[in-house]
């Protein structure tokens, strides 16, 4: 199965610094990489989103968000839990390079 | 106690009925900066966008063929959006702030000590008489107290600002800092005027021999203000909290329920044993 890519904005909080979401999704929008970015994934699991269960089960998923544990409770409290080998890349202690950098997206001057 | 604040409204609607896909080649024509703030324009106002093979099939509007991007503002794409959302009656999102706790159950002992503390109703106890969140919607927007009380740091808010609460690492200083562990008595009001009474000699004197309702009032507002300060707490919420009887009425009736819910959950499976003992007598 093809990797997927899940970035989540957190946008009713100001916990994840904009530059680094938004540089981010940038780096996200100019690659060729496919990706779903959502709102907010702690709206997602109190709602039960189904959309939890296919980012946790539908192949090699990297979610860029927050802190690892966070995000693998989140989806545990949702009843979908993270598969082992999923990666969970942190905004809020990284930054947009080094997050990039782990998800292999081309530098900004190099996308299209 | 009856929770102070009604319950907000809940989360709103899922994924799938409210996603702008990108189609291939949807953002042609637009550099990497202006498909970022597209990107962000549309998710701050709510919309989750998909990019991958299929993502148009259900999508509520497509970025190409739907609505073009290119030498547009982001504001106008998510007014376009945002049109086709109300004109599918889907429901309008952001009408909740997502702030709740979620447990770690890797840590969680199951002491119950967050139900018996809560205000609000968020905590219940599961079919399997498990700690579980069930009412996230009553939870206080910005009020970590539950995760205060955990002996055990194993109550998260993933928006909290400071950590391990916000789900960073649990070191192993966090257990043994005081921030992290709050004594749910010292939290209380018959304990907070008692610990006004100690604090000065004059406030001693006020408390003991005049007991001055509106002096003790003011006293005890400036202790919950240092409490607000140190713990975080909403004020309101500490202005509210229950007394030592209500929490230990609480954590009674919670006990209960779990061993009530343990029993009917072994009465359950004895009766499935017997069945299966006797479907085997029988040679059924």
């Amino acid at each position: 199965m093809s990797r997927r890519i899940v970035h989540c904005h957190c946008v009713y909080s100001k916990v994840v610094p904009a530059d680094v979401k938004t540089a981010v999704l940038e780096r996200l929008a100019g690659s060729d990489a496919e990706f779903e970015a959502v709102p907010d994934l702690c709206e997602m699991s109190a709602g039960k989103d189904p959309a939890l269960a296919r980012f946790a089960g539908d192949g090699e998923v990297e979610i860029v968000a927050c802190f690892p544990r966070a995000v693998r409770w989140l989806f545990h409290s949702a009843g979908h839990d993270l598969a082992a080998e999923a990666s969970i890349h942190n905004m809020r202690s990284s930054t947009a390079d080094e997050v990039c950098g782990a998800l292999g997206l081309p530098d900004g001057e190099s996308a299209s | 106690m009856k929770p102070r604040e009604a319950a907000r409204p809940g989360p709103s609607a899922p994924f799938g009925e409210l996603h702008v896909a990108v189609e291939p080649g949807g953002f042609d024509g637009v550099d990497a900066a202006g498909r970022g703030a597209v990107l962000a324009a549309l998710l701050e106002a709510g919309h989750p966008v998909s990019r991958k093979a299929g993502a148009g099939e259900g999508a509520l509007a497509r970025l190409g063929s739907d609505i073009g991007v290119v030498d547009r503002a982001p504001e106008q794409v998510v007014e376009d959006v945002a049109a086709r959302r109300e004109a599918a009656a889907a429901p309008a999102p952001g009408a909740w702030t997502p702030w709740f706790p979620v447990i770690d159950y890797d840590r969680c002992t199951n002491c119950m000590q967050c139900l018996s503390f809560c205000l609000f109703d968020v905590y219940a106890v599961d079919g399997e008489g498990r700690i579980t969140v069930q009412n996230q919607e009553k939870c206080k927007t910005s009020c970590p107290a539950c995760s205060r009380v955990c002996p055990e740091v194993a109550i998260l808010f993933p928006k909290y600002k400071k950590g391990p609460i916000n789900g960073d690492e649990v070191k192993a200083e966090d257990i043994a800092s005081e921030s992290m562990k709050v004594d749910i008595s010292s939290l209380l009001g018959g304990d907070i005027y008692s610990a006004l009474k100690e604090r000065s000699g004059s406030a001693k004197k006020r408390f003991s021999t005049e007991r001055d309702e509106s002096k003790a009032l003011l006293e005890r507002k400036r202790c919950l203000k240092e409490l607000k300060d140190k713990l975080d707490i909403p004020s309101e919420v500490l202005m509210s909290l229950p007394s030592a009887g209500d929490i230990e009425e609480r954590a009674r009736r919670a006990r209960a329920k779990q061993e009530e819910r343990i029993a009917r959950s072994r009465s359950a499976q004895d009766q499935k044993e017997t069945d299966g003992a006797s479907a085997k007598e029988w040679d059924i």
